[in-house]
C-alpha cells in the first residue's frame, strides 16, 4: 500500500513542496499536512507508548492523535494545519517517550 | 436606542456551527453584537464544515440532501461576519465566572463576558473493540470529514461500523463519492427500527432520507449486516488494519478484509466548558450519557451561561439552528430586551418534533453499553495511552475503585491526549460491569482545564 488515503477528486490544484523528515514530498494545495502525510504513506508517527504506528484518528482536532512537528519543534496537529511551500515537518517526537508496552 | 444601550452587554458565543450562527444573527437582529469565538478557521462546525479555499464541488455534491441548508446557514455566516466580532481560530480553554480564556496562534488572551453561549457541538461517541488503536481506524465523523473537507477516502477498503443515523449517511457518501466500501456493520437489530417508527415519523422526510442512504447501499451491492457483534479490528502494530471480525446478528462469524475502519455510535456532547462554569449535569436515559441540565431555552443551571446545539442536547443540525436561535431569545429575555415572542414559539414547536424524533433515534440504534462487559481484557479501551480493559478491570476489582475520576486516577484511563473523548464513556461501562452497578451510578469525567493541550510556549498577552 502506497498510500493509506485515497484522493477521489479535486485533483487539479497546484503543487506546493514540503519536507517530511528529510525527504521531499508534493501535495496539493489546501490539503491538510494529514492528507499530504498518508496520500504518500501509511502513518503520521510512531506511539510513545508501544510499537503501533500512528494515522490520527478524529480529523476535529479532540484526538491529538496526529501530532506532527515543525523541525525547529513546533507542535502541529497534521489534521487541522494547511500544508504551506517548505515547510519541514518531522515525524518524531522531540520530547520523552513512555514505550511502556513495546 | 436599544443598540447603544445594548452594547455595554458582552454577550459571547463559543462555537460557529449552526447553533452559534443562529444564535448570532438573533442576538443582532435584536441590536446585539456578539463575539463569536471558534476554534476552526472557518465556520460551519463540523456538519457544514466549509471546504479549503481552491476546491470546487459544489453544495449539491458535498452536503446531498442538506446542500440547501449548508448554504442558507454559510450565507447567513457571511452577512454577519463583518457586523460581530468574529474570532477564528481560537480556543476557549478554560473560563472563570464572568471570564474566558483562550488561546490564538500561540496566544493566550482573556475575555470577558456578561452572557455566555456554548454551542461546542460534539464529536463521535466510541465504544472500544480489540484492535481500534491500529492506523487505519477512524472515527465515523472523521472519516466524513476527510471527504467533504478534503476528497479523500480513509482507505482503499473501509468498512463501516457501529450504529446511528451518521452510518448510513458518510457510507453512502463514501459510494456516492466513488469509494469502495467494503461493509456497513450495524450493531442495532433492523426491528428496532420498526418499533421506533411511531417516534421516527415526528420528521417523515428525514426518515425517508435515511431510507434512501440504505437503498444506494443496496444498489451499490455494499454488503449490510445489523444486528452484528463486533468482535476485532485485525492487522498488526506496524501495517495497520488489515480487516474486521464480527458476528452476525444470527450468531455467524465473518471476516471482512479492509485498509480502513469508520467507527462510531452516534454522539457524545463537548460539555467540558460548560462543566468548569459549575453548570449541573443529568443523565439522559434515553441515551445512556450525561449532558448538560438545561431547561427548553437553552440557560444552564449557572446564571448568564446558557447552551445550544448538540453540545447541549444530541437532536443533530437542523435542531441545532433552532436551539440557536431559540437560546439568543432567552439571551435577551434574561437581559431585559425586547424579544420576538412569535419566534420564540415557533422555535420551540420545532424543537418538540426533534425531541421526539431525537427518542426514536435512540431506541432505533442504542448505545451498545453492553458491548463493554463482554470486552476481553486485552483490549485497549484508552488508546492515546494504550491502557486495557484488564488494567482498568484491576483499578476497579484491587483499589476499589468504582467512580469514573478515582478509577482515572488509578488506571490513567482518560487521562491521555484527547482527554477521555474516545474512551471515557466505554470506560465508565467497563467500570460499572465489573462493579456490578448501573453506569450512571460510576459517575462520569469531570471537565479539565485545559480543555484541549496547550503549548508549553503560549505567550501571554494584555487584553
Amino acid at each position: 500500500m502506497k498510500g493509506r488515503f485515497l484522493r477521489l477528486a479535486e485533483q487539479g490544484r497546484p503543487t506546493v513542496n514540503l519536507t517530511v523528515d528529510g525527504a521531499p514530498v508534493e501535495a496539493l494545495q489546501g490539503d491538510t499536512l494529514m492528507v499530504a502525510l498518508l496520500t504518500q504513506g501509511t502513518a503520521l508517527r510512531q506511539s510513545e507508548f508501544d510499537s503501533g504506528r500512528r494515522a490520527g484518528f478524529c480529523l476535529m482536532g479532540a484526538c491529538q492523535d496526529c501530532w506532527v512537528w515543525t523541525r525547529s519543534g513546533e507542535r502541529l496537529r497534521a489534521c487541522s494545519n494547511e500544508v504551506r511551500d517548505g515547510l519541514d515537518i518531522v515525524t518524531t517526537q522531540p520530547e520523552a517517550t513512555w514505550p511502556l508496552h513495546s | 436606542m436599544a443598540t447603544a444601550q445594548l452594547s455595554t452587554h458582552r454577550v459571547v458565543i463559543v462555537g460557529a456551527g449552526p447553533a452559534g450562527v443562529r444564535c448570532a444573527e438573533t442576538l443582532l437582529a435584536a441590536g446585539i453584537k456578539p463575539i463569536l469565538v471558534d476554534e476552526n478557521r472557518r465556520d460551519g462546525g463540523q456538519i457544514y464544515r466549509r471546504q479549503p479555499d481552491g476546491f470546487t464541488r459544489d453544495y449539491s455534491t458535498l452536503y446531498g440532501s442538506e446542500a440547501d441548508k449548508a448554504k442558507d446557514l454559510h450565507q447567513t455566516f457571511d452577512r454577519l461576519r463583518g457586523a460581530i466580532d468574529y474570532r477564528p481560530d481560537t480556543l476557549v480553554w478554560n473560563l472563570t465566572p464572568g471570564q474566558l480564556c483562550c488561546a490564538n496562534q500561540g496566544r493566550h488572551s482573556t475575555l470577558d463576558y456578561d452572557a455566555l453561549i456554548l454551542c461546542t457541538g460534539a464529536t463521535d461517541r466510541l465504544m472500544p473493540i480489540e484492535g481500534w488503536q491500529l492506523a487505519g481506524t477512524y472515527s465515523l465523523g472523521g472519516a466524513q470529514i476527510a471527504l467533504k473537507n478534503q476528497a479523500v477516502s480513509i482507505g482503499h477498503r473501509v468498512v463501516f461500523m457501529g450504529s446511528g443515523p451518521l452510518l448510513y449517511l458518510v457510507a453512502s457518501q463514501y459510494v456516492k463519492a466513488g469509494a469502495t466500501v467494503a461493509a456497513v456493520l450495524d450493531t442495532s437489530p433492523f426491528s428496532l427500527r420498526l418499533k421506533a417508527l411511531p417516534k421516527l415519523l415526528a420528521r417523515p422526510g428525514l426518515l425517508w432520507t435515511g431510507m434512501k442512504f440504505l437503498a444506494q447501499l443496496y444498489r451499490a451491492k455494499v454488503p449490510a449486516h445489523f444486528g452484528v457483534k463486533p468482535l476485532e479490528v485485525l492487522g498488526d502494530a506496524a501495517n495497520g488494519v488489515a480487516g474486521v471480525r464480527f458476528t452476525t446478528g444470527s450468531g455467524k462469524a465473518v471476516t471482512v478484509q479492509a485498509d480502513a475502519v469508520a467507527l462510531g455510535y452516534h454522539l457524545r456532547p463537548e460539555t467540558q466548558l460548560g462543566d468548569l462554569a459549575g453548570c449541573a449535569m443529568a443523565f439522559d436515559e434515553a441515551s445512556s450519557q450525561w449532558w448538560l441540565a438545561t431547561d427548553e431555552a437553552g440557560r444552564t443551571s449557572v446564571n448568564g451561561v446558557y447552551a445550544a446545539g448538540d453540545g447541549a442536547k444530541i437532536r443533530g443540525a437542523d435542531a441545532a439552528e433552532h436551539a440557536g436561535r431559540r437560546v439568543a431569545l432567552a439571551v435577551l429575555e434574561d437581559l431585559k430586551q425586547p424579544f420576538n415572542a412569535g419566534l420564540r414559539d415557533e422555535q420551540q414547536q420545532a424543537l418538540a418534533v426533534m425531541d421526539q424524533f431525537r427518542l426514536g433515534l435512540a431506541e432505533a440504534f442504542p448505545w451498545p453499553g453492553e458491548q463493554a462487559k463482554a470486552l476481553p481484557d486485552s483490549a485497549i479501551v484508552c488508546r492515546c495511552e494504550m491502557i486495557t480493559a484488564g488494567e482498568l478491570r484491576r483499578t476497579v476489582n484491587e483499589k476499589g475503585a468504582c467512580e469514573v475520576n478515582r478509577a482515572k486516577a488509578f488506571s490513567r484511563v482518560g487521562m491521555g491526549r484527547c482527554q477521555g473523548r474516545y474512551c471515557s464513556q466505554a470506560g465508565a461501562e467497563v467500570i460499572a460491569a465489573e462493579a456490578g452497578v448501573q453506569v450512571q451510578e460510576v459517575g462520569r469525567q469531570r471537565g479539565q482545564a485545559p480543555v484541549k493541550p496547550l503549548s508549553m510556549l503560549i505567550e501571554e498577552v494584555s487584553p
